[in-house]
This record gives C-alpha cells, structure tokens and sequence, in this order.
C-alpha cells in the first residue's frame, strides 16, 4: 500500500461536495450567469486535482494507492480509508471530467431553480468519487447510498411528464439491493474485526455463508448494473431524467455496481462466484442478446440508449465472471469506453431535445440537412456504440468476445451477436433521425450546434477516438491490479481442516 | 432516619424542576396570564440550565441510591434527564406561536408540560416498582390533560378521551404486573427482586405471568403493536404541539423505564422478555411501516413511523443477552439509546416544520399541504429533506448510524434473519418517506404560502437539521456516551 503525502483522492470527493453545499447556501442570491460560472469553475476544480492522479499512478504497483487513511467511529472500527488500484482509477477522473459536461449541458436547458441543480450534481460527483475510492465497507456503503439522495431529486424536480413514478422507482430499487448489502457488510465486519475492504479480501468462508454473501451483493450490485431482470428501473429513469441525469446515469452510476463485483463479489465470495458463474453468464447474455433485440423496436430515442446500455454493461458482467485477464480487463474498458459513449450519445439527445422537445424517433428525420456538424459527430458515436474498430466501443467488447471465445465457444458466439444487434439498433435510428429529406417544420427549423454544445461533443469525440485507436494507456494501469485480482480468486477462501490433523489420516 | 441517609442530592434535579415550576406557575398566576413571553423564557432557560447540569454530570461515574433505594441517581439518569429536559425546552420553543395563535392558554401548557417532565426525572431515576408506577402515572396525566387543552375543539377532546381510557388500561396492565411480581419475589425494589430472581427463590411462572402484563403494559406506553391503537389517533387528534410533547421528550423515558425494569431488575427472566419484545418489534415493524404507507395525515403518518421506529429500538434492547452471555450487552443497549436519542432529535426538528408550516389560521394536517414548501421556502423545506432522510435511515445522516448499530447488535445476538426482516421493513418505510419528500420538492406550488417563524425559531430548526447531518457524519462522540452511560449503569 503506497501511502498519500498529499490528499488527492479527498480533493476530488470535497471539492465538489463542498462548493455544491456553497452553492446551495448562496445561490438565491446570485446571477444565473454566476450560478453557471461558478458551477463550472467547481467542475473543472474537481477534474484538475484527479490530473495527478493520472500522472502519478504506479503502473506496475498493483496494490491501493493514494491512501489516506484515519480513524472514525473507532468503536466499530470504521476508517476513512481511501484509495485507488489500476480497477478503480480510471472512474475518477471519468466522473470528475463527465460532471463538467453535465454542467455545460445544463447551460441553456435548465431555467428552474439552476442552483440547486448545478449543486446537485456537484454533489452527486463527490459522492461517486468516494464510491470509487472507499476502502472501508462502510465509507463505500455511505456514499453508495448517499448519490440516490441527489439523484432522486435531480430526475423528481427536473424530470419529465412521469417523473414521480421513475424517480420512486429507482431509489426504491436501489435501496432494495443496497439494504441487503448492508447486513452482508454487517456480517463481514463482525466476522473479521473491522470495515476494511482489503481484510474482507483474506477473510476465510465457508461455501454457503459465501453464496448467502455472494447473493447479497449480487441484488445490490445487479441492480444497480442493471443486470436483466431488474433492469426495468433503468428504461424510466433515464426517459424522465433530464439530460444531465441520464449522462450521470449510464456514464456512471451503472458502474457503481458493475465496479462493486470487482472489488466485492469477485474477491470476497471467489468460491461462491466460481460455483454461481452459470447464473452470472446466463444472466449476462440474456441481457446481451434479449435486450439487445428490445432496443431495436424503441421509439423513443432515450429508452433506445438505455436498453443498449443494459446490453452493454452485460457485456461487462460477462466478462468479469468468465475469470481470465482478456474478460476483465475487456469489461473495465468497457465500462469506460461506455461512460464516453453513452454520455455522449445522451448529450446529443439532449441537444436535439432542447431544440425540439421530443425523445420519439418518428417526430425526427432529415435533421443532417439543419444540422450537419451535428450529424457528423452524432455518428462517430452512433458508431461507436455499434462497436465499430477505432472507435473506444470497439476495444473492450473485442476483448470480452476474445475472452469468451477462449472460456467456451458457444457462450462467445452469442456475446459476438452483440456487434451485429447494436450495429443494427444504434445506425437504424441514427437512420431514421438524421437522414432522409426533412420530415416536418419543426426539423426545417433547426439550428445547428453552437460554440459550446460543438465543444463539449468534439471533446468527448476526440477521447472516444484516441482510446479506440490506442487503449494502450488505460489498459496499462490495470495490467497488474487486474492478474493480482485473478491470482487472487483462484485460489480458494473454503477454511481448511487444520494442517496437524492432515498429516496424522494416512 | 436523618436527613444525610435520605441522600437529598440524588433527588435534586426533580427538586430543581419543581421549584421551577413552582415559578412559573406563580408567575402565571400572578400576571393572570398577561406575561407569556416571561413565561415562556423562564421555562426554556430553566430547562435548559437543568439540561445543561444533567449533561455535565453525566461523566459522573457515581451511582447514588436515595430514599432508602426508592431512586436511583447514575450516569444514564444524568444523560436522558439532561436531554429531556433540552428536548422539551426545544419543544416549547417550536410551539410558542403556535400554541398563542391558537389560543390555548400558555400558562397551562407550559406548566403541564413541565409537570410531564417532571414525570419522566422520576421515571429515569425509579428504583422501585411504585416509584416507576407514580413517574408513570404523572407523565401521563399531565399529558392527557395536554391533550384536551383545546377544548372547543372536538377531535382534540376525542383524541384525549381515547388516551386517557387506553392510557388507564395500560396502567393497569402495569399494576396488575407488578403486583404479581411483588408476589412472586415479596419486593417491589429492582435490586432486591433481581436478588431474588437469581437465587431462585421466585416462583418462575408467576414470575413470567407478571412479566407478560408488565411488558404489555410497557408496551402500551411505547405505544408498539399490538398495544399501539391509541398512536394514530392521539398523534392526529392532538394539536400538533402536544403531539410533538407525546413524541419527543417522553421516549428518553420511556427508554430508561425499559432498561430499569427489564434488565437491571427483570435480568433472570431475560430469555421471556426478550423473545415478548422480539415479537413486539417485528409486529410493529410490520405494522408500522404498512399502514404508514396508506396515510395521508401527516401527523398520522408520523404516528405509525413512530411505531416503526420503536419497534426498530426494541430490536436493540432483545439483542443484549445471549443465552447467558452478555457480551454484547452494552454495545446493544447502548446502540438503543442512540436510536432513541437520535430518534428524538429528528422527531422534534420534523415537528418543528409542521409547526412552523401551521400559520395563523391554518392547520398543516394533510401531506398535501406540504405542496410547495421548497419553491417558497427552499431553506425551511432543505431542513425537512435531511430529516425525513433521516427517519428513512439514508446516509449520510445520523439516522442511518442508529439503523446500523442496532442491526449490528442484531447481528452479533445471531439473529441474521430478523436483521434481514428488519432492512425489509426499512424498503418499505423509505417508500413513504419518498413520498414526504415528493410532495415537498416535486409537486407543483398551490399558492402562495405564508410562513411566520420568528428568527429564533428559524436558528434552532437550522441547527437542528445541521445536528442531524453532523452527526452523520461523525457519530463516535454520541455512540461513546452512549456506551459510557449504558456501561457505567449497568456496571452497579
């Protein structure tokens, strides 16, 4: 473990939370042009000290790094214990970076109460670093916890016509899923002493109590994922949420749980993860394949990407339970490949709502003709979640198949259908969208992209590409942490019958 | 008997109280009720110097017998009398307007509630079954007095005269308990009847014959299923500053008589009670949490989330004792103190919003008139988004932690799945919580919506909602006092 001199990681947690309290405090009081300045300039704070992150990351470390460590309810034995490995990384600099899209994307769209949302998300940015940082099970848990409180504001004050009901049902799904986790933690804590992740990782279990364990987890994180059949919350959340917290949403809240079998289930549970991985892959492709063929039938462009991102955080499950390095490294990079792309693809939802006020795919058609700088870059990330080759959607699924094909052919086959389904869904609508002559008024009105929303795209555009043409950097920092995590699981966490008594039966 | 062997002193925080009282009774009478504002303050800052010495004494490691064993003075009385006192004092603050735009007489109510209070320093320190029954009884009277102090008004008198008949059914309850405990072990002091449990001399099943109609009648006065029909209705019925009186301050002695009865002097039948509050919890648990779920009441909502909420503490209070191991004990009895005191806490801030949202002329009984407190009142309905969020039990607010350390201790009796149920039941209680917070920030305004808060009254709601999320973020130093009390107690 490489201790911190310098508080990086709680820089990136408080800087965000802090200035969004402060916000809030004043807001009222200020200029919406304020507002916005000062929104911005708290994001861009929040990504700036997650850059040292990135440059003085030990690549061939594959232990926590960064680490801050204090007492805080000594009695339990509770820390504020953070840190970051070659997994967990990467998503703090992707949460800092997309909150400061949210924040540009807000610019124009959200009149109502802005304060209070630039102030939500800044929170929210916070809470999710701290997820991705936790090292003590309850510090996880607290913040895990606390991102549904903005959240659930976020899609019931700025959400749409049937904001209520998603904003109930995704805090009341999570919830469901995370109380469970809550008594598994309770139970590791009692059992090994402390709150520590990284002591939950060496404490010995025997198979059943790791499957109950395993199980646990599995609800909360399955959830959150979504893992099919509890995905239904997703669809509705990400329709009435406002673009802000549909890109929050797929880019990163599906990784909180896709990230909690990493750093729980996988090395907490092996035995019962390896006993269990038939459910986990079945699982998988089902979302893989069945929702993969849901997406093609939607109407409504936000419901579209959010079946394709189920289908593409299945891909990432698949490869975490198939157990070689190309599976799980393939599934973090596609975790964060889908943070750029589906956080795009939101973001250019989002600008042709803003001008036109519809999600519905038939209300479109010709818009290339109104907006072609637009078009050009709706289709680099159309195309990258097809997984086109060279885009970033490309790498981490070609690595999952590769994986899968060398796990079992069959179970590869199926995960390669996805190339040809989300080919089908993702370039049919951008079909139906963009091209074709202008389909009505509304379309022969529209402006193309201006300064900002142009920006913040080309951005996003230019990380989807340099990752897809070269993954090189992101796979190095979890090179290690990641066959570490392998040799980890491999070997068994059953208690053995004492050692003195092996020797005495012949 | 002289003097000296009465230990005086053990008794002085009721003798303080009353002397206070005295005061303000005098005051009243003599500005014939034309100084509220001199009584009001005398009472609060009376309180809280009281409060404030109990809390200081409450390091105080010594325990004192008094009156030849009738009370008891230790750590934990110190600790719950000092917060009592400072939660009722907060009580009367929130409720000033409300009670003069109502026209209840001031005198009366802060002289009733103080009486209340003055029930709950005897319940906390009662070392003796009679001294219990008699805290008990001046709690309650005083309180259902409270309750009917409006009297033009129809649905208050209902509500007192449904206490008071329930009340004095639980009264007996608790008599006809404790009779039967006097005969079983020939005492009414605790310590004498645990002697006597231990040795074996008590007759076993007139023992746990008492025990049931004296946990029954505990029950009742806890107000947990399936003793709890009096909660909705008084919580509803009562003008909402005596609800926030029936809810806030009395649960700290309602805790202690708990603790008292069951485990200092009950101890030898620990394995029958236990299993009595385990049903009681899971019932209220149950209960509480559904039919909270069907409300529309506000008030009445808050009555079943209370009944929740003390089935979730008796949780705390079942777990201590394992077979003959008591271990775990002070960890769980002390996990149960922190739930009630952050129980209380959150209970008296959300009060103090309704209050506050009850203007001249206007009652906030129905959830609907929440509608549109954050687009006119941000701050006011920021306050009540933190505790609702904390009755829900979602970090990082304190209520999470008291959720936590009970379903800790749950874990360590070994009951996983009564910790399981217990999360369960918390899903379903988040769902009505939500539905507070929804039709606070996501329905539209109706109007506009005058809110009269005096400035002192806005600080204290400010600083109560900050507590809560203060000690969410650092609970240690309440859960250490906790322990220390709860150790310190059961140590002698």
């Amino acid at each position: 473990m490489m201790q911190s001199t310098f508080p990086i990681l709680s820089l990136a947690i408080w800087i965000p939370i802090v200035s969004g309290l402060l916000l809030l405090a004043a807001g009222k009081s200020l200029s919406t042009n304020l507002v916005k300045a000062a929104a911005l300039l708290a994001a861009g704070l929040g990504f700036l000290v997650t850059l040292p992150l990135m440059v003085g990351f030990d690549r061939s470390f594959s232990g926590m790094q960064f680490v801050e460590r204090a007492a805080w309810v000594p009695h339990y034995g509770i820390q504020y214990f953070l840190g970051v490995d070659g997994i967990s990384m990467w998503f703090v600099p992707l949460t800092a970076l997309i909150t400061v899209f949210v924040v540009i994307a807000a610019w124009q769209a959200i009149e109502d109460r802005l304060f209070q949302y630039m102030a939500a998300f800044l929170m929210l940015s916070g809470l999710m670093v701290g997820v991705f940082c936790a090292l003590d099970g309850l510090l996880f848990y607290i913040f895990f916890e606390a991102t549904l409180i903005p959240m659930y504001l976020i899609i019931g004050i700025w959400g749409g016509q049937n904001r209520v009901y998603a904003a109930f049902k995704f805090f009341l799904y999570t919830l469901m899923g995370s109380l469970l986790t809550l008594v598994a933690f309770l139970y590791l804590a009692i059992k090994s002493g402390s709150f520590e992740i990284l002591a939950w990782h060496q404490l010995p279990l025997d198979l059943d109590v790791q499957v109950l364990i395993f199980l646990a987890f599995l609800v909360a994180f399955a959830v959150k994922v979504p893992m099919w059949p509890v995905h239904t919350w997703l669809p509705d959340a990400h329709v009435e949420a406002p673009t802000g917290g549909s890109v929050v949403l797929a880019a990163i809240m599906l990784k909180l749980g896709a990230y909690g079998f990493l750093r729980f289930s996988l090395p907490i549970t092996p035995d019962a993860a390896q006993q269990l991985d038939w459910l986990m892959i079945s699982l998988s492709l089902v979302a893989v394949v069945y929702i993969g063929l849901v997406a093609l039938v939607q109407t409504d462009m936000k419901k579209l990407v959010a079946y394709s991102s189920i289908a593409h955080m299945g891909f990432v499950t698949l490869g975490f339970f198939i157990f070689n390095e190309l599976g799980i490294q393939g599934g973090i990079v596609q975790m964060i490949s889908h943070g750029f792309v589906s956080g795009a693809m939101f973001l250019c939802i989002g600008v042709m709502y803003d001008r036109m006020h519809s999600r519905q795919i038939a209300d479109y058609g010709g818009v290339v003709n109104r907006m072609p700088k637009f078009a050009a870059l709706f289709l680099l990330f159309a195309m990258a979640n097809a997984g086109l080759p060279a885009t970033s959607g490309f790498v981490g699924e070609f690595m999952v198949i590769l994986g899968a094909v060398a796990y079992n052919f069959w179970i590869g086959l199926l995960a390669a259908t996805t190339l040809i389904l989300g080919a089908a869904y993702s370039l049919w609508m951008y079909k139906r969208v963009v091209f074709g002559e202008v389909a009505n008024d509304h379309v022969a009105d529209l402006k193309d992209v201006n300064g900002r929303e142009f920006g913040m795209l080309l951005t996003l555009a230019v990380l989807v590409l340099l990752m897809g043409v070269w993954p090189a950097p992101f796979i190095d920092v979890m090179q290690v942490s990641v066959s570490d995590l392998l040799a980890h699981i491999s070997v068994s966490k059953i208690p053995m019958p004492l050692p003195g008594l092996e020797r005495l039966t012949p | 008997m002289t003097l000296e062997s009465l230990f005086i002193t053990a008794a002085l925080p009721e003798i303080i109280l009353f002397g206070l009282m005295s005061g303000v009774l005098l005051l009243d009478i003599f500005s014939r009720g034309g100084r509220p504002g001199l009584v009001h303050g005398l009472s609060v800052f009376g309180l809280l110097a009281i409060g404030a010495w109990q809390l200081v004494m409450t390091s105080d490691a010594q325990t004192v017998y008094a009156m030849n064993g009738l009370i008891v003075a230790d750590s934990m009385s110190a600790f719950l009398k000092g917060s009592s006192a400072i939660a009722l004092a907060i009580t009367l603050v929130y409720s000033r307007q409300y009670v003069i735009d109502r026209q209840i007489p001031v005198g009366e109510f802060h002289i009733l509630a103080l009486f209340a209070l003055l029930g709950q320093f005897v319940m906390v320190s009662a070392n003796n079954l009679l001294t219990f029954y008699l805290g008990i009884e001046l709690l309650a009277l005083s309180l259902y007095a409270l309750v009917a102090l409006r009297r033009d008004h129809t649905i208050s008198t209902e509500a007192a005269m449904k206490y008071f008949v329930l009340g004095a059914l639980a009264s007996g309850f608790l008599l006809y308990g404790m009779s039967m405990i006097y005969g079983a072990t020939g005492s009414l002091d605790l310590p004498l009847i645990a002697d006597r449990l231990a040795s074996g001399q008590a007759d076993r099943l007139v023992m746990v014959f008492g025990t049931v109609f004296l946990v029954a009648g505990l029950a009742f006065k806890l107000g947990v299923v399936p003793f709890h029909m009096w909660v909705p209705d008084v919580y509803q019925g009562a003008p909402t500053a005596m609800t926030l009186l029936i809810a806030g301050a009395p649960k700290f002695a309602a805790f202690a008589i708990v603790i008292r009865l069951l485990v200092s002097g009950l101890f030898g039948v620990a394995a029958d009670w236990q299993q009595m509050l385990i049903i009681l919890a899971v019932l209220s648990l149950a209960v509480g949490n559904l039919v909270a779920v069907m409300q529309t009441n506000v008030k009445r909502l808050l009555a079943y989330s209370t009944i929740a909420h003390m089935g979730f503490m008796l949780l705390g209070v079942a777990s201590g004792i394992v077979g003959v191991e008591t271990l775990g004990a002070v960890e769980a009895y002390a996990a149960a103190l922190f739930y009630v005191v952050t129980y209380v806490i959150t209970t008296l801030g959300i009060f103090g919003v309704l209050l506050m949202a009850s203007s001249r002329g206007f009652e906030c009984e129905t959830l609907d008139d929440l509608k549109g407190l954050s687009r006119h009142h941000p701050w006011l309905a920021g306050i009540f988004l933190i505790l609702v969020f904390s009755l829900a039990g979602i970090p990082p607010t304190v209520g999470f932690y008291a959720k936590l350390f009970i379903l800790e201790a749950v874990l360590q009796a070994g009951h996983v799945w009564l910790a399981v149920f217990a999360v369960m039941a918390s899903l379903i209680g988040a769902f009505y919580y939500l539905r507070m917070v929804k039709v606070v920030y996501f329905d539209p305004a109706k109007g506009d919506y005058p809110i009269s808060g005096t400035l002192t009254v806005r600080s204290l709601l400010a600083a109560n909602g900050l507590l809560v999320l203060i000690l969410g973020l650092l609970p240690g130093p309440l859960m250490a006092v906790c322990l220390y009390t709860i150790r310190m107690s059961l140590a002698s």
